[in-house]
């Protein structure tokens, strides 16, 4: 019970000191697209299109305010929620996000999962076995793995998985959310068919980082078997097993907890080009055609919420970390 | 005496890196890669723009005279990945210089000098690094005209964080070491110092970034170019050849599959001698 009001103490401060951060995300995203050449109504400039027009949209955006007013507005707008207008979708900016963030958040979480579990199994086979064939040549493939580009993965997948020689029954989805008959489903099948679509994206998007993980992993542990207290729980004649899943782990993991903070930024950038390849519609897709079609708002908004990811990433690191490890509370 | 010590560390640093099978594997690669991308007019077969007879030349799979294969225009894959080669390289390598430059200079300034001005830093810092990079370089390139000099600028520009981050740590530490009380005491400026005294003694962490770096360069550059919004076609850089290779990759799978080839060995490469480096220069690793 002493422990609980520390931790949310902790956590208090914690999200305290987020607040300047998201201040400073909205301002730095104000800046850049108020330094770029041009502005947003340039987009229409158009020999069919009349300088009255373009100056009434300038009107419309209130783009002919003042810098400081136009500021305030943009604050105001986003702590309010109120994200504008799509020009290219021709809908509120809030229904595009409202569509598109949850498919990234499904999209990341499977990839996180995914990149904790291989990378951690990996990473104590490899300890437990250090310097064996086996250790040298994971570790090699994961070198490998790891210099790879999430979008050529994703392109080598769908390339095998299209290919006629890959037997029926290994087939998966490669493009979308759900098969195209998705609405004559059954409730079991239905849950059956997302999991499918998910498989290839997510294993693209993480593996990379599920290396990385493994790599972590592999020292951390190797670090806790040389200390003093394995020994002794050897000496105390408990299986290898034993010590490793029940003694070593726990302590190898506290570090790898930290690594979250790491991964689930590259998770949300890779989710660029991933939904991109994959055709997943996401926020990352949707910032990408929102670019492709100039539509500002969607790109500011994206932007902004893609900052509040990053922000809640490391919140929840930092957290989970004080959770597990009560020293992190004090200092 | 000390010119003496500091040679016989790289001495010592070099045994240990060339003991590192893997480094030197990949040390090997980087010099292979290198010479071609510097070779590559002389080494290509083909011009690797040239559209001769496309009906003719299109679409061939690999083969002896196009050992990579051709792409939709006849272009031979193979002089286009050597070529594509410098493209990459040049911007990984620029970028780079660009980020460990910033990111030494904020590192070193915040560490050394402490105070109001090192908040205001490190907090840019933690701003910079609540993007996701990619986000950051597509909404950046997204704003201007896309061309290769504003790809390398924009990926020097979103690469600083980390090494500031290490070379305000380490200047944290050394600056309070007796050599620097002692050129303190002689009465040296604090730039002096600074640059004379502290930087060279934090250098080491940044070579080692600074190469793991390069590899994360190319892949964002790679990226980048992909989706249109880096090196622009005609110039080949394996990003924009990848994505040329996608419409076709039913039929055509060499187009997409060796510049993405190219991309993976170049960035293993980098990472393994920047491991090699890490474990050479750490005198803690000996193993």
């Amino acid at each position: 019970m002493v422990a609980l009001p520390a931790l949310i103490r902790y956590a208090v401060r914690r999200l305290l000191e987020a607040v300047p951060i998201l201040i400073g995300i909205v301002t730095f995203i104000f800046l850049l697209l108020h330094l770029a050449p041009g502005d947003p109504a340039t987009a229409y400039f158009n020999p069919n299109v009349s300088p009255e027009i373009i100056d009434r949209m300038r009107e419309n955006l209130g783009l002919d305010r003042p810098l400081h007013e136009q500021y305030l507005r943009w604050l105001r707008s986003f702590f309010t929620g109120d994200f504008g207008y799509s020009f290219s979708q021709h809908r509120p900016v809030a229904d595009v996000i409202r569509d598109a963030l949850p498919n990234t958040l499904l999209l990341s979480a499977v990839s996180l999962v995914l990149i904790f579990l291989v990378g951690c199994a990996v990473g104590t086979v490899q300890a437990v076995r250090q310097y064996s064939a086996l250790d040298n040549v994971t570790t090699f493939v994961s070198l490998f793995v790891y210099s790879m580009p999430g979008f050529w993965l994703g392109l080598m997948l769908i390339l095998a998985f299209s290919s006629p020689a890959m037997p029926e029954f290994l087939r998966l989805p490669i493009s979308g959310v759900t098969s195209i008959d998705y609405e004559f489903m059954g409730p079991i099948e239905r849950i059956v068919d997302r999991l499918r679509h998910l498989v290839l994206p997510s294993f693209a998007l993480g593996i990379a980082s599920a290396a990385g993980v493994a790599r972590y992993m592999r020292g951390s542990l190797l670090e806790v078997i040389s200390q003093d207290y394995i020994r002794t729980a050897r000496a105390k004649g408990l299986s290898e097993r034993r010590v490793i899943l029940k003694h070593a782990l726990r302590n190898a993991l506290i570090p790898i907890v930290s690594l979250l903070g790491l991964y689930l930024p590259l998770l949300f950038g890779g989710s660029v080009v991933i939904e991109v390849v994959f055709s997943w519609p996401g926020m990352g897709r949707a910032l990408y055609n929102a670019i492709l079609a100039r539509d500002y708002p969607v790109v500011m908004a994206a932007s902004f919420l893609f900052g509040v990811l990053v922000l809640g990433a490391n919140l929840l690191a930092d957290l989970l970390y004080a959770v597990i490890d009560p020293r992190i509370r004090t200092d | 005496m000390l010119s003496r010590a500091r040679r016989e560390r790289g001495r010592e640093t070099w045994r240990r890196f060339s003991r590192h099978r893997q480094a030197i594997l990949g040390l090997a690669l980087i010099v292979l890669l290198t010479g071609t991308a510097l070779l590559a007019p002389a080494l290509a077969p083909y011009d690797p723009d040239a559209q001769t007879d496309i009906v003719a030349t299109r679409y061939q799979a690999p083969s002896v005279s196009h050992p990579m294969g051709t792409d939709r225009f006849g272009r031979d894959i193979f002089s286009r990945v050597l070529y594509g080669a410098r493209i990459s390289l040049s911007i990984g390598f620029l970028a780079i210089l660009i980020a460990i430059t910033l990111g030494t200079a904020i590192g070193a300034i915040a560490g050394f000098f402490g105070g109001r001005l090192d908040t205001v830093l490190m907090r840019g810092v933690d701003l910079v690094l609540s993007f996701p990079r990619l986000v950051l370089l597509v909404v950046l390139v997204a704003l201007f005209e896309p061309s290769i000099a504003l790809v390398t600028l924009v990926l020097g520009l979103t690469g600083w964080m980390g090494v500031s981050r290490i070379v305000r740590g380490q200047v944290l530490t050394v600056r309070e070491m007796e050599f620097v009380t002692a050129a303190r005491v002689l009465g040296f400026g604090r730039t002096r110092i600074l640059a004379r005294h502290v930087l060279p003694n934090v250098l080491t962490p940044v070579i080692v970034a600074a190469t793991l770096g390069i590899g994360n360069t190319i892949l964002a550059e790679a990226a980048l170019s992909f989706l249109g919004l880096g090196v622009q076609p005609p110039t080949a850089s394996w990003g924009n050849m990848v994505a040329s290779g996608r419409d076709a990759m039913l039929d055509a799978w060499w187009i997409t599959t060796f510049p993405g080839l190219a991309i993976v060995f170049t960035v293993m490469a980098f990472n393994l001698v920047g491991d090699g480096l890490r474990d050479a220069l750490d005198p803690r690793r000996v193993s």
